[in-house]
């Protein structure tokens, strides 16, 4: 049991949060992993906020609830650092991911009593400079990864190349950006 | 060896489906099975499966072509949930009292209202006397098991009713998890090819299906169906016994988790069942003998085997996803303290309602289910048998 990975997500419907959470289950299924994705519906429509689970273990997972002492929280949107709370529940020795250009500063006072490690990523940027449109949930799958060593940077670079080829087998186009786009974010990803 | 995979509830029931490539499917969507005529409806498309697929207007009319599909001596399949099931209402009993072996996968949300897409047991519960077999799922492979076995048990000549496999909406329904499929090949080998003794396109056979039935014949047709139901027990068994010989996974009618040595113990069904586990196995760590026994089968319903499977605990905790509002207890707490009853077995049983519209039920909760339990095997007797776990509000 100890070996259970527990990560929350929280992003803006149309983000891709959800996907994301999808994708990353779909990659530690793919190196043997025992895992959970799900989320949690609400009354969802774009721009609410919302929230999507993984747990990834080397063990069967039987527990079937939310999250509510997660190891790793993602923030996929940092306009919800102010209105929701996102560090409830966090380990101390987890840690926050959010996509974010904000300093240090903000980020420490705006999380108040939240002491644990935070990481920031400029998912916009990224997307941008390596899709043209703003996708924020490929970086900030790269960048879970890369903090929580949930597997080898090789390991999920491989995999995921798969998994677009699939998801994008209509449009092959997208697939080379996308791949820029999880290794720009494995590189830039960095503790605040 | 299986096919490792990982899909969602809806997604396995939906290969299930595929896999027994049943002569009808007629569906209508609702949240939270939706997906599984979506999907299935792209197999009949990509020309995957040779179902005639039914896209009808009301989930009445679904179960209406069931029921026509099934007369006519086909194998007929659908889905539904919550409000759908209850649309369905009328034909759900004339289904079960045509001995139809009609199989539906019903992905359990609470019924309206107010209005709430979310899990609850309330759809299941209240088809629970129309004579249709009910099976539980605790996840994704339990689903897909379950459908895989439902033909095998519905269509038996000494069975005959129609089977409905239920699994949590959402909860289990939308959430990726491991999965192992069984090959296309064996799947079909197991499942087998339909032959129904009677029906309606036999032009060898003239018969009758559904007519008038009044005070001369109908209360031996309805004792007709309850020996069917005592008959699906048996059959229930051997084919739960075919299904661990292929895939070395075992079905009975219930699960004992951690109950040779436990004490205290949860019962209950579908993804509870889970959260249940992780948590008797948090407090083992701290040397409380928790058990969970999780409900497969719940129609028909193995009393006297509960029974005795509960006999040697010092306290129970029945857990309903599903208040009956009758000023008692739950449907599954009336069950089995009635079980428990007419076989002589006498423990201090507790109830609590939980789970409704989708309030999350999480391993602290049930923590605390196992704590009350240890006071009440201290104390020897319950005082308060009718509780609720995690709702707000005094009463």
């Amino acid at each position: 049991m100890n070996n259970l990975i527990e990560i929350r997500w929280h992003g803006r419907g149309g983000q891709g949060a959800k996907t994301a959470s999808l994708l990353l289950a779909d990659a530690a299924f793919n190196t043997g992993k025992y895992i959970q994705g799900f989320p949690e519906y609400g009354p969802e429509r774009m721009g609410a906020p919302i929230t999507a689970y993984n747990r990834i273990s080397n063990e069967p997972i039987t527990i079937h609830s939310n999250i509510y002492e997660p190891d790793y929280v993602v923030v996929v949107d940092d306009t919800l650092l102010e209105s929701v709370p996102v560090t409830a529940g966090l380990k101390k020795d987890g840690a926050i991911i959010i996509n974010t250009t904000k300093d240090s500063n903000y980020l420490r006072d705006v999380l108040k009593d939240y002491t644990g490690s935070i990481y920031s990523i400029d998912a916009r940027k990224i997307s941008m400079e390596t899709l043209g449109q703003y996708f924020p949930n490929t970086p900030m799958l790269a960048a879970v990864v890369k903090v929580s060593q949930i597997m080898s940077e090789q390991d999920f670079l491989n995999d995921m190349i798969g998994s677009f080829k699939h998801k994008f087998a209509k449009k092959p186009e997208v697939i080379e950006g996308n791949m820029k786009a999880l290794e720009m974010a494995l590189k830039e990803v960095k503790k605040v | 060896m299986g096919i490792r995979e990982r899909l969602s509830g809806n997604e396995a029931a939906a290969i299930a489906m595929k896999q027994i490539n049943p002569d009808v499917v007629a569906a209508f969507p609702i949240t939270p099975s939706t997906e599984i005529p979506q999907y299935f409806s792209s197999f009949v498309s990509n020309g995957t499966v040779d179902t005639e697929f039914v896209a009808v207007e009301s989930e009445h009319s679904a179960m209406s072509a069931c029921i026509g599909a099934e007369a006519a001596g086909a194998r007929a399949m659908t889905a539904t949930s919550s409000n759908g099931l209850s649309l369905m209402w009328e034909m759900i009993y004339i289904a079960s009292s045509c001995r139809l072996p009609i199989v539906m996968s019903l992905v359990n949300r609470a019924v309206s209202g107010p209005l709430n897409i979310h899990n609850d047991h309330s759809d299941a519960m209240g088809v629970r006397d129309s004579g249709w077999i009910q099976l539980f799922s605790e996840n994704n492979q339990e689903a897909y098991d379950n459908l895989l076995m439902a033909h095998r048990i519905a269509e038996h000549k000494d069975v005959l009713l129609p089977l409905m496999v239920c699994q949590d909406g959402f909860i289990t329904s939308h959430s990726i998890e491991n999965i192992e499929l069984v090959e296309d090949e064996k799947v079909k080998e197991f499942v087998g090819t339909y032959h129904p003794e009677h029906y309606l396109l036999n032009l060898k056979e003239q018969i009758a299906v559904g007519p008038l039935d009044l005070q001369s014949y109908l209360f031996e047709h309805k004792r007709q169906q309850a020996e069917a139901m005592r008959n699906a027990k048996n059959v229930i068994l051997e084919v739960s016994k075919d299904f661990e010989k292929m895939t070395g996974r075992k079905y009975e009618f219930f699960e004992k988790y951690k109950m040779e040595d436990s004490d205290i113990v949860i019962v209950c069904m579908n993804s509870t069942a889970g959260t249940a586990k992780y948590t008797a196995n948090l407090l083992r760590e701290k040397g409380i003998k928790a058990g969970v026994l999780k409900i497969r089968v719940f129609r028909p319903f193995p009393a006297k085997e509960i029974a005795n499977a509960l006999a040697n605990q010092k306290a129970i905790a029945v857990l309903d996803k599903a208040d009956s509002i009758n000023a008692a207890g739950g449907a599954l707490f009336e069950d089995i303290t009635s079980a428990m009853f007419v076989n002589g077995i006498q423990v201090p049983t507790v109830n609590y309602i939980y789970g409704i519209g989708g309030r999350d039920t999480t391993s602290a909760e049930l923590e605390s289910v196992y704590n009350d339990l240890e006071k009440i095997k201290n104390i020897g007797k319950v005082t308060n048998p009718y509780r609720y776990l995690g709702v707000r509000g005094e009463f």
